[in-house]
């Protein structure tokens, strides 16, 4: 073929000339049916771009990205406290019906979340029913004795949560991990929003995306409405571990958002198991804190006793019903990817329904059944940590080299409990800007839910993106990027 | 002191809160962007004296003014133009160099993020990148004085755009205080240096050379057409010194900070009834009432330098009470010293 027709055959074609998917699903290319119509405007309008065009544009976000300081701090670059989350400029795009599906079934596991929770801290029927070994619950590192027979405000330890959703290659959901302590990346939706906005007018005008400007308020009136009983005026803050931690941006954005101030442990002082903050005019009484602090960091009185990040006394306060704690204490017990394994079982205990989101088929090693099929199918596997997040840890069957696979083998026959396994999923793929040029690249979406007196989800949510080509690994520590997740509202 | 603990906030909720880790932060950029400021200005200044040649190393002078010769003789064996521009702009080892101040001060706009404005922040932070990305090339004697210029407008972009966009409640007021502090401490630290090392011996005072001299220094506090409106008569030591004492017109001089000073420092008690910061106010009246009763005349009689020295340490007490006013230590009980725990040049 000569370059010439090379040329003209690409400049018909548009962007997506050499883009092609056949083994995954695609929601932009490749949906095995016919896309809806407004779908289908999307694709002709990205068509219409040229690759240069498109550089530019990233270029120009890139660039604003960077003085505006919008950064993800990754723990091994010592030297720059700041990184960019990569923002790829072609979004993620879900239909009316699609987003249907999965907000119901982000609340409905919600509920089911906080209903095991209380249970747990409260009766512990679903343990003595015989629906999860005791053992999983109580053993787990993150189960907190503390919060025994404590009576949260509504009856809400979650009420920030993430779920991790991928889709197969039928386009199917399917639930990877739920995220009930203090997920992050929220900011990163609203702000991918803006961007886009801003430098792709073209692509999104007068098309009817639903908007996510309003996370910062249902936040707020979310922890108002938690707030211990008798406050007629709550104050609200956002407890930060402060300006190295890897999220602090979001911290500040969200303290923003929310229009609350952003605290950090040396900013706040029990007294009289009443919680204060310091401020210029004196102590002045805190009744909510949305706390982005691990459960160990938050009150050296009671865990770790050496973290200057806390508060001391605040678990006291918090005992006492002087302060509410959002996510509250012990919520990791609950997206334990042990506990996982059990969550299709956990919504139909408490909730008596089928769960609307499948989990993808997981395999506990701590059980012997699943261990044997771990070892006998290693190769074809995702073998996961139960304890680590973050992507780290884990092995992918299908990748590994015959060594790897050995000493995994070992690893795990060492501390089988500490894993699961799943089968490797075809992950879908989103079109991304790529060195060579628009390609395939796999992506995840975590959905928002706010919960106070009901449920409430962020329309859309943060799809990450895998950049290096084939990787499975969508988090922001192991080099992924970012997409703005566009939900049609028609 | 014991924090008093406010029941409630106000029930019509307007007034609007401030922590005092916030407040600490506001001040500790305001004092680091106008300091930066003023070392470029140093450092242009003595750019101009040492090319003039008429100052016998002009580039120590510096380094006195920051009171750094043991870091800087630790490192360095003779105070260069190199040598010393370096670990002033660029050395990310000394506390006191425009790199390092720049950082520092990024560094409290960060904590400072959920108050400033994205403008403000995002200024600050093209600026840091900038100051830090700065190499060899950049910072020779070609190029010094267009770098200066340059760093200059940056800090008075910063001003600026915090002018035109900062919030105005109590944090306006603490970045007001942490400016003049700043301010009025740098220009007694410019005269005092000045002073002596163009006061070699009698014979030169009142000279072509001497003239010529203070003229960059009013130039190097972008003082020289002001003076030269206002003050009629011959350009003498005193007149120069005088001016930038007491000229309550001028926006640099020691009268001028110390008059906002009190203001902004009123303004927290009779608009957002902090009342804690009258022994800082009583200092700044009593140091404004010292400067008013004396001729510049008098004070250079009675020793200028005891008196800038004098002043510089009242600006430090006032900073430390301000920090146990609105800052104080939970426990244990304050030491007795005023603290600042932030690097004081």
């Amino acid at each position: 073929m000569s370059d010439l027709i090379d040329r003209d055959t690409a400049r018909r074609a548009g962007l997506f000339v050499a883009y092609d998917t056949p083994d995954f699903f695609c929601e932009l290319m490749n949906r095995k049916d016919a896309p809806p119509d407004s779908l289908a405007l999307v694709r002709e309008r990205l068509s219409h771009f040229d690759l240069p065009e498109l550089r530019q544009r990233a270029g120009a976000a890139e660039a604003e990205l960077y003085n505006l300081g919008i950064t993800f701090t990754v723990y091994t670059d010592r030297d720059a406290i700041d990184r960019i989350l990569p923002f790829d400029l072609i979004p993620h795009v879900l239909t009316a019906a699609e987003w249907d599906h999965v907000e119901r079934g982000v609340r409905q596991r919600v509920t089911a979340i906080n209903h095991f929770l209380w249970d747990i801290y409260h009766e512990k029927r679903i343990l003595k029913d015989g629906i999860i070994p005791a053992e999983l619950v109580l053993g787990n590192p993150n189960y907190r004795p503390e919060m025994e027979g404590l009576d949260v405000p509504g009856g809400v330890y979650v009420h920030i949560n993430g779920t991790d959703i991928v889709r197969d290659g039928d386009g199917r959901f399917l639930v990877l991990e739920d995220n009930a302590r203090t997920p992050s990346g929220v900011s990163y939706v609203i702000e991918n929003r803006h961007m886009m906005l801003r430098v792709m007018p073209d692509l999104a005008a007068g098309l009817d995306l639903m908007p996510v400007d309003e996370y910062g308020l249902r936040l707020r009136h979310a922890l108002a409405e938690v707030a211990p009983q008798g406050v007629t005026d709550p104050q609200v803050v956002l407890l930060s571990p402060g300006i190295y931690n890897s999220a602090y941006f979001e911290h500040v954005f969200l303290a923003r958002e929310m229009g609350v101030p952003l605290v950090e442990g040396r900013d706040l002082v029990v007294e009289s198991g009443r919680v204060y903050m310091r401020t210029v005019a004196g102590l002045r009484p805190v009744h909510s804190i949305y706390r982005r602090l691990n459960d160990d960091f938050l009150d050296p009185q009671v865990f770790n006793p050496d973290s200057m990040l806390g508060v001391p006394g605040l678990v006291d306060a918090y005992r006492r019903g002087n302060v509410t704690i959002a996510n509250a204490i012990g919520t990791g017990v609950a997206d334990d990817k042990a506990v996982y394994a059990y969550m299709p079982r956990i919504i139909r205990y408490y909730l008596s329904e089928e769960p609307i989101l499948s989990n993808v088929d997981t395999h506990i090693c701590a059980e012997a059944e699943g261990l044997a099929y771990t070892l006998a199918n290693l190769d074809r596997l995702v073998v996961k940590p139960v304890g680590e997040s973050g992507g780290y840890g884990l092995i992918i069957g299908p990748h590994a080299t015959q060594a790897e696979l050995d000493d995994f083998r070992v690893k795990l026959l060492a501390d089988p409990s500490n894993y699961i396994s799943q089968p490797v999923i075809s992950l879908s793929v989103c079109p991304t800007l790529c060195e060579a040029g628009v390609e395939a690249r796999h992506v995840d979406l975590r959905p928002f839910a706010v919960t106070g007196r009901s449920t409430w989800v962020l329309p859309g949510g943060l799809s990450r993106v895998a950049l290096r080509k084939g990787s499975l690994v969508v988090n922001s520590s192991q080099g992924g990027g970012s997409k703005d997740t566009w939900v049609l509202a028609s | 002191m014991n924090p008093i603990i406010v029941d409630a906030p106000p029930a019509d909720g307007t007034m609007p809160i401030l922590l005092s880790r916030y407040a600490e932060c506001t001040i500790w950029l305001a004092r680091y962007m106008e300091r930066i400021e003023n070392l470029a200005r140093l450092i242009d200044v003595t750019e101009t004296f040492v090319r003039s040649g008429s100052t016998m190393n002009g580039w120590q002078s510096i380094i006195q003014i920051n009171a750094d010769e043991d870091r800087f003789f630790a490192r360095h064996a003779d105070a260069t133009e190199e040598s010393v521009v370096g670990f002033y702009v660029t050395d990310r080892e000394n506390p006191n160099s425009i790199a390092s101040i720049a950082h520092a001060a990024r560094e409290n706009a960060r904590a400072l993020r959920p108050l400033i404005s994205t403008e403000m922040w995002t200024q600050l932070n093209i600026f840091t990148n900038t100051v830090r990305a700065l190499s060899a090339t950049d910072i020779r004697s070609s190029n010094l004085s267009a770098l200066c210029a340059r760093l200059k407008q940056e800090c008075q972009t910063h001003h600026g755009i915090t002018e035109g966009t900062f919030y105005r409640d109590q944090a306006w007021l603490f970045y007001l205080i942490g400016r003049n502090l700043e301010r009025g401490d740098q220009i007694t630290r410019l005269i005092d240096i000045k002073y002596h090392t163009l006061l070699p011996s009698v014979a030169g005072v009142g000279s072509e050379v001497d003239i010529g001299q203070w003229t960059a220094v009013l130039r190097s506090a972008a003082a020289y057409h002001a003076f030269r409106r206002v003050v009629s008569g011959e350009m003498t030591p005193g007149a120069v010194a005088g001016f930038l004492l007491k000229n309550d017109g001028f926006p640099r001089s020691l009268s001028t900070c110390l008059r906002q000073l009190h203001w902004a420092v009123g303004h927290l008690r009779t608009d957002y009834g902090l009342k804690h910061g009258y022994a800082a106010a009583e200092r700044i009246e009593e140091l404004r009432a010292t400067l008013a009763e004396q001729t510049v005349k008098d004070i250079i009689l009675r020793g200028l330098h005891e008196f800038l020295d004098w002043v510089q340490r009242e600006l430090r007490h006032v900073q430390g009470e301000i920090a146990q006013a609105f800052w104080p230590p939970m426990e244990p009980p304050p030491p007795p010293a005023p603290a600042q725990s932030q690097s004081q040049a």
